[in-house]
């Protein structure tokens, strides 16, 4: 059994689902309306599959006013609404509870409209976030936030989890290339927010949807920031045999002046595990860094000397220089195959801990002798460039006991994160999965004013239960209200 | 107006929170000062608040981006120590003293407060993208944090973003965490004079669709600018090709010192000092710009183009609503009174009017923290 507790659904509403589904259905096209537990069945859980349960239905709207009109049923209904892009959600985002209406963005999949000449692209929420780059490609543009998942996730996901990817040291998070959204509120009243201007006027509220996990409002809508694609990219892989030295050469790296657009770091766990399985023809060595630089073929080579002549100071095992479209797939291929080939050895659990770059190495070594204590072996795996780790747990799902204790092991890491000055969360959202541990990283005036903000947006606590925070400070938080 | 004379001047968190949970329980207005280079007046029933002696720099890390410092800190001070780790602000806050007169010195407080982001903006983001993290007293005297000091969290409701450019209105920031940027290594400008706005527009619509990371892109008094940046091999090259680009124009090249100077002048609105009339900030789609300025000099008032023709100032006659009708896009704000009446900020629609002052409210029950300031 696992550790994570949900609250039990509220019966009264579990009575009411025909009558729910009646609402739904006579305020929308019957046919978006799936209550049918043989289909609501797939969506009981998102990435995070330890924890299961399928919702009361599942409503597929294809516009706003189609969102607007299944938010006004639940209110009018006091039922919790749980939005949901292609639940790929690492942190139990998108989990549902059994009195909880879906609302899927599956079929919100329009291109609204690309404007090259003012650089932006206007989307329906449930498109990809890899098609949209597809969509902007024959215009000689692309969507920045990258996320290793951008073949499955949709918008909706990426601006709810304020996801990043591989190369937000360059370009930043998505709520760095967010311009405007179209907001459904727990009403049914939608609100626009930003929009094709280059800032906000009055109180920043689209940065605060951004990154909200589906707590404030469901983003139907929105307008994404298009960057013009870059002439080329070129990877270099380097080889260390220690941990400090390879952060002391991401250091300097950053401080010399070359912005590389991604500088990812493996550990021998996963160099070995990687090798096994695609026969990347990494060196065994402690730590391998990957760092890729962008421009014309002269601006590439010229910035790769620049960093051969910073990680020479520091003796590399390897330093490999991709000098064609073959030999970069090469270096990249161990890397985008890393959580695969961690996943043959095992079952594994993903974390996403920040932690100061320069207490990268501390770290490390940290979780290495946690491992020991917690006797589960953790291989690393993360964005060096932004100290945004990702130690993968390896555990058995089928041994008992195993998930507790590889849970239990990545709370004493997240626990180490926020301790060396991180967070509990670089990218993938707190969901149900930290929603404990928020208490770690912020008081409880913090969390109190976190959960008022989310009383003037979803004054009855609809939108996504038992996320975020935790349940016994928001329980406390709602009780003094009703006081 | 001298800041520190009659001001409150806490000189730690814990004071300000006293001070700031005693005026919510009298519910006595506060007015908020950074550098006071702002223009709003106050009234003398207020209390005045000064973040002169919440200042200093607590942490800053080159090798990690980040800067970790107390609000009250002079701008020209952290630019200096960035500078000798050639690093920068790179959304380049503006000193608008030149316009908006005052004799203090801005803040760093003030600049969040403001989300104000200068030309580069239009490249790497405003404000609101560099900064981390925040410590702040709300209307209440609680002392919160928000965010931290690593450059991805999303731990959390990101409060960071609305305390950013919510000009005091929710709180007293204490510490801010900012992400900082290597300088560029080398730089130029392109000067293609001869230009309408909406020739300007079309030129740099045409630049921006190229990689060349265009890091300005302005128009004022007929010319328009494109300031290129980079590694020393990666300016003439870009230079080569955007000239290339444009040949059948005529353009100038501005050198580095040049290049520095023209954009310190562009982004505090030298052509604008020593004018009286009121001064509006429109942010709106660039392709919508030669048609706003049409609308602009039937006015009768004098304009420049910055972010590729995203944001465009405006100095002269008319109303707010006589500005605001003039825009299909965006929003126009006042940032010089010099006799304008009405709202400075764009009211917002009614639901998103509610809920802004819903918030307000959350973080300050008593509406003590800079009243009058965004109102609707
Ligand atoms: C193999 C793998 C690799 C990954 N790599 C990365 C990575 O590199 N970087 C990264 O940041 N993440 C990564 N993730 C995590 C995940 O893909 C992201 O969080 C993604 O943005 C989720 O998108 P989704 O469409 O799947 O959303 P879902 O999982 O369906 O939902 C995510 C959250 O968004 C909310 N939500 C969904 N739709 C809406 C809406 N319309 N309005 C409001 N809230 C909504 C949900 O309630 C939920 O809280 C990875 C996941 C996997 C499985
Ligand atoms: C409506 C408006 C728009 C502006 N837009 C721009 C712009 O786009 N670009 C630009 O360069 N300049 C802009 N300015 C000017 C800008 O305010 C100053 O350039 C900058 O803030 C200078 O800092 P200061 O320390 O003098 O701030 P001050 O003038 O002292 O304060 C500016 C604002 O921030 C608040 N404030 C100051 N310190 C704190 C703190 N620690 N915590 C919370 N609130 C605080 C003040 O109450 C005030 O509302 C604008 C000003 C106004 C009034």
């Amino acid at each position: 059994m696992s550790t994570i507790a949900m609250p039990a659904p509220d019966q009264a509403i579990l009575n009411r689902k025909e009558e729910v589904v009646a609402a739904l259905r006579a305020a929308l096209p019957a046919e978006l309306v799936i209550s049918d537990p043989a289909e609501t069945h797939a969506y009981e859980c998102d990435a995070l599959t330890a924890y299961r349960c399928p919702p009361l239905a599942v409503v597929l709207p294809r516009t706003t006013a189609e969102v607007a009109a299944a938010m006004t049923v639940c209110h009018a209904h006091g039922i919790p609404v749980v939005p949901r892009g292609a639940g790929t959600s690492l942190a139990g985002g998108a989990l549902p509870t059994a009195d909880s209406v879906i609302i899927s963005t599956l079929r919100l999949r329009g291109y609204l409209e690309i404007d090259t000449d003012n650089r932006f692209i206007r989307v329906q929420t449930g498109v990809t976030n890899l098609s949209v780059s597809g969509e902007l490609d024959p215009h000689g543009f692309f969507y920045a936030p990258d996320p290793s998942s951008q073949l499955a996730c949709t918008i909706a996901g990426n601006i709810a989890m304020n996801s990043g990817g591989a190369h937000c040291l360059k370009y930043g998070v998505t709520t760095n290339n967010l311009m405007g959204a179209t907001v459904v509120l727990t009403t049914g009243e939608v609100i626009e927010l930003g929009g094709t201007e280059m800032g906000p006027e009055g109180l920043d509220l689209l940065g605060l949807i951004c990154g909200s996990e589906g707590q404030l409002g469901i983003v139907t809508e929105a307008v994404l920031r298009i960057l013009p694609k870059p002439e080329g990219a070129r990877p270099v892989l380097i080889g260390y045999d220690s941990a400090e030295v390879a952060g002391e050469c991401v250091a300097k790296i950053i401080r010399s002046g070359v912005i590389p657009v991604a500088i990812e770091y493996m550990d021998d766990v996963v160099v070995r595990a990687v090798e096994d399985f695609v026969h990347a023809g990494y060196p065994t060595c402690t730590a391998v860094l990957i760092v890729e630089v962008e421009g014309s073929p002269d601006e590439i080579d010229h910035q790769i000397a620049l960093i051969r002549e910073i990680a020479d100071t520091l003796n590399p095992v390897e330093f490999r220089e991709a000098r064609n479209g073959d030999e970069a797939m090469a270096i990249w291929k161990g890397r985008k195959s890393a959580f695969g080939a961690m996943g043959r050895i095992n079952d594994y659990m993903c974390l996403d801990g920040t932690v100061p770059v320069s207490q990268l190495p501390y770290t490390l070594r940290r979780i290495g002798e946690l491992s020991k204590e917690h006797g589960l072996e953790v291989g690393n795996v993360f964005h060096a460039g932004d100290g945004n780790m990702h130690p993968l747990i390896l555990f058995n799902a089928n041994t008992p006991g195993d998930l507790e204790r590889a849970e239990a092991f990545g709370a004493d890491i997240l626990r180490l994160c926020v301790e060396v000055g991180g967070c509990l969360t670089g990218e993938h959202g707190v969901g149900v999965e930290k929603r404990d541990l928020m208490t770690v990283q912020y008081t409880d005036d913090d969390l109190s004013i976190q959960m008022a903000v989310k009383d003037v947006f979803d004054p009855d606590w609809l939108l996504n239960p038992a996320k975020v925070f935790p349940l016994q400070s928001s329980a406390a938080h709602r009780s003094a209200e009703a006081r | 107006m001298t800041v520190q004379d009659e001001m409150l001047a806490p000189a730690s968190e814990q004071e300000l929170s006293e001070v700031i949970a005693e005026a919510h329980a009298r519910r006595t207005p506060i007015g908020i000062f950074g550098g006071g280079t702002r223009i709003e007046g106050r009234s003398p029933e207020w209390l005045t608040l000064s973040t002169a002696r919440l200042s200093g720099v607590v942490t800053y890390e080159p090798g990690e981006m980040t800067l970790i410092v107390r609000p009250g800190t002079s701008v020209s001070e952290i630019e200096e120590m960035l500078a000798r780790e050639n690093q920068s602000l790179a959304f380049e806050p503006a000193d608008l003293r030149g316009v908006l007169g005052g004799n203090g010195t801005p803040t760093i407080g003030g600049v969040v407060a403001a989300n104000d982001s200068g030309p580069r903006r239009l490249r790497v983001g405003a404000c609101r993208d560099h900064l981390l993290g925040v410590r702040f007293v709300d209307g209440q005297g609680r002392i919160l944090k928000n965010g931290g000091r690593v450059m991805k969290n999303v731990t959390g409701l990101d409060l960071g973003k609305v305390m950013c450019g919510s000009f005091g209105t929710l709180g007293v920031l204490t510490e801010v965490v900012m992400k900082t940027l290597p300088a560029a290594r080398a730089t130029e400008t392109l000067a293609l004079p001869g230009l309408s706005v909406a020739q300007a527009v079309e030129v740099f619509s045409v630049a921006l669709a190229t990689p060349y990371d265009i890091a300005g892109a302005a128009w004022r008094d007929g010319t328009a600018y494109l300031r290129i940046e980079g590694l020393d091999r990666q300016v003439p090259y870009r230079s080569e090709k955007l000239r290339a680009m444009f040949r059948n124009r005529e353009i100038d090249q501005i050198d580095a010192e040049g290049t520095r100077a023209l954009w310190r002048s562009l982004r505090e609105l030298d052509h604008f000092a020593g004018t009286a009339a009121p001064l509006w900030r429109l942010m709106v789609r660039p392709t919508d710009a030669g048609a706003i300025t049409g609308r602009l000099a039937a006015l009768g008032g004098a304009f420049s183009l910055d972010w590729g023709g995203g944001l465009i100032w405006y100095c002269g006659p008319g109303s707010g609503t006589q500005l605001r009708a003039a825009l299909p896009s965006g929003h126009a704000t006042l940032i010089r009174r010099g006799g304008a009446e009405g709202p400075a900020f764009t009211p917002p629609p009614p639901v998103v009017a509610r809920l802004s002052d819903q918030l307000r409210r959350t973080f300050d029950p008593a509406r003590i923290l800079n009243p009058g300031l965004m109102d609707a």
